[in-house]
């Protein structure tokens, strides 16, 4: 973070170790056979990149701009369901919609395009600008609770975000709503990842990386331009911001509406990777899996943020499965049980906030041009954790 | 030195929460001068600075920038008009590096820095050598010199200090008051509030001294240097 200069080598490290990864992506989709290890790998990769997103952007509020908002979880939910509303097909409506008259939105973003430009294209294009007017809807919520909201402080916001949060979700169960929002029935039959594909080529895996690469690649621009210095001088100290000229009102809206389109994206995704989607799950505890993560990875690092999610989801989704089976490298032990992963994962939690108290990453980043230093200096270490990005 | 008015207050009062910080104070800055204000604790200096500054709201009066009335204005308008503060304490941004630091002082302007950036590193050779660091790693006299040089980075017509010298070694505060000087002779014309009246009163053109939020004595600097009274209450009569 420190060298502002460009390294080119850096530059071109990091452009191979991600062409390395999305050709990996592809070929995990298409030619690798699926066993139980990829079985279990896909799922945690998919679900790594979109929190990834959703961290990355929660950091942008919380870790770059130091406002405390709890919401995150909500503006996840609204973009999910954005998604999920404008790209379930017509003729799935009378089945989705069953109690609610086949609803009130008849037509399909995905559908109409396929019928244009043909059925790989549409499902592609369509869902991405299914996923565009997921992020706008809950940037647009963004601004309009920002207005009361960010003239408070400190924990009043975070009470305040997380209350607006919850309310939202109990609306969008509301049996009123229903025509749009399926109540509290779940929505599907939207283009889900597995429509993603050209031709016969699977691009389940590789599509929420690209946009989540995409989007965090915009986050990390934002926050190194003159923005992002503002955003940052505003968590370091507001009256001496203030003083500068800094526009706290504006500056801080602007964080809260860019990490609110952002978390929509995520949500969007989230909601592709479901196949699926229901308001219950994005409770307040979704908020804080996401505030853990950014915590664990180092609040004010994006590269702490991916990492953390990566491990976050692997662990509560695969290497820590084996405490709820009751058996391990095939011996019973009486201690395993369902639920007892939990109790390990809290004290893992609690380990690293004791010792690790500035998570994984503090506030340093990885940096290909750092790797690439370290490299022409003396060992080859690689960059394990580097893909992240 | 011209007579020109850049900065008039006029009647200016501060309230905090129903508490009268100050009480209808009226003062001009002449373009090219440093001026400063002196007074004990809760004489109401730092609250006309944050008035004039438009961080707090004055409760009335008004304050008048180059014939223009700017109070009510936002910090950013005043701050793009060209009056800065380098405000008490220092409140530089601890995260961010010295550079960062001083090119948020920059915020308002979108034109070239590099000029600029050059003329504060050489009145802070310091903070040119400890460029990259954080500002929170720096030590108290280089955390001032960041202050100064981050008001200073904002090209100010008119630029406020509140208490440079609080917290800080003699030399250290004997320096920052040539590097106050200097910046004077460039043109920049400074408004200096301070409690170490010995030394504001000896760099100062003209000085008011504040009591409970009202202005009691005003003079050039020698004059009150000379005065009983001051000599008295703020500068402890010794000889």
């Amino acid at each position: 973070m420190l060298t502002e200069k460009k390294d080119k080598t850096g530059l071109f490290i990091g452009a191979v170790c991600l062409a390395v990864l999305y050709v990996f992506l592809i070929l995990l989709d298409n030619v690798i056979p699926q066993n139980s290890f990829t079985l279990l790998l896909v799922p945690v990769l998919k679900k790594g990149a979109i929190y990834s997103l959703v961290c990355v952007s929660m950091n942008l509020l919380n870790g770059f701009t130091g406002l405390f908002s709890l919401g995150q979880a909500g503006f996840m939910m609204l973009g999910g369901y954005a998604y999920a509303i404008f790209s379930i097909p017509k003729d799935q409506h009378a089945a989705v919609y069953q109690y609610f008259d086949g609803g009130l939105i008849q037509f399909s973003i995905p559908e109409a395009l396929s019928n244009v430009l043909g059925e790989s294209a549409g499902a592609i294009i369509g869902s991405i600008i299914c996923i565009m007017i997921a992020g706008i809807v809950a940037a647009a919520f963004a601004a309009l609770i920002g207005i009361p909201v960010l003239r408070l402080k400190s924990d009043y916001l975070a009470i305040a975000t997380l209350g607006f949060a919850e309310i939202l979700r109990a609306i969008f169960q509301w049996s009123g709503l229903g025509p749009i929002t399926n109540g509290s029935n779940l929505l599907r039959k939207y283009t889900s990842l597995s429509a993603i594909k050209i031709g016969s080529l699977k691009l389940a895996t590789f599509f929420p990386f690209f946009i989540a690469g995409i989007s965090i690649a915009l986050i990390v621009l934002l926050i190194n331009s003159s923005y992002g210095r503002a955003f940052k001088a505003i968590r370091d100290d507001e009256i001496a911001a203030e003083a500068m000229g800094i526009n706290l009102f504006r500056h801080k809206m602007l964080s809260f509406v860019i990490s609110s389109f952002f978390a929509g994206v995520g949500g969007a995704l989230l909601a592709m990777f479901q196949t699926t989607i229901q308001a219950t799950p994005f409770k307040s505890a979704m908020t804080y899996e996401l505030l853990l993560i950014v915590v664990i990875g180092g609040i004010g690092s994006i590269s702490g943020s991916c990492i953390g999610a990566f491990l976050f989801i692997a662990c509560n989704e695969w290497w820590l499965r084996f405490l709820d089976n009751g058996s391990f490298m095939g011996m019973s032990v009486p201690f395993f049980r369902d639920g007892f992963r939990k109790v390990v994962f809290s004290v893992i939690i609690m380990v690293i906030v004791l010792f690790f108290s500035k998570g994984i990453m503090g506030d340093r980043e990885i940096s290909f041009a750092g790797l690439a230093r370290r490299i022409r200096g003396s060992k080859p270490s690689g960059g394990k954790e580097a893909p992240a990005k | 030195m011209s007579s020109d008015v850049i900065l008039s207050i006029k009647d200016l009062k501060v309230n905090y929460g129903g508490i009268e910080a100050v009480k209808g104070i009226s003062f001009d800055v002449r373009q090219g001068e440093i001026v400063t204000l002196i007074g004990a604790n809760g004489a109401g200096k730092s609250s006309t600075l944050r008035a004039i500054a438009g961080i707090v709201k004055a409760a009335s009066g008004s304050v008048e920038y180059a014939g223009d009335v700017i109070t009510g204005k936002s910090p950013s308008a005043i701050v793009q008009r060209g009056i800065t503060m380098a405000p008490e304490g220092r409140k530089i941004f601890p995260d961010l590096t010295v550079e960062e630091n001083l090119k948020i002082g920059a915020y308002t302007r979108s034109d070239d820095l590099t000029a600029d950036l050059a003329w504060v590193y050489e009145l802070f050779p310091r903070l040119k050598e400890r460029s990259w660091q954080a500002g929170g790693t720096l030590s108290g006299g280089e955390q001032q010199m960041l202050a100064v040089g981050r008001a200073l980075m904002a090209k100010p017509k008119v630029m406020m200090l509140d208490e440079p010298s609080l917290g800080l070694a003699p030399l250290i505060v004997k320096n920052i008051f040539e590097i106050i000087k200097t910046i004077n002779e460039n043109g920049v014309t400074v408004l200096l509030v301070e409690q170490n009246a010995n030394m504001a009163l000896k760099v100062a053109h003209r000085a008011y001294v504040l009591e409970t939020g009202r202005i009691t004595k005003s003079g050039t600097g020698s004059e009150l240097l000379a005065d009983e009274a001051i000599k008295e209450a703020y500068l402890g009569k010794q000889k």
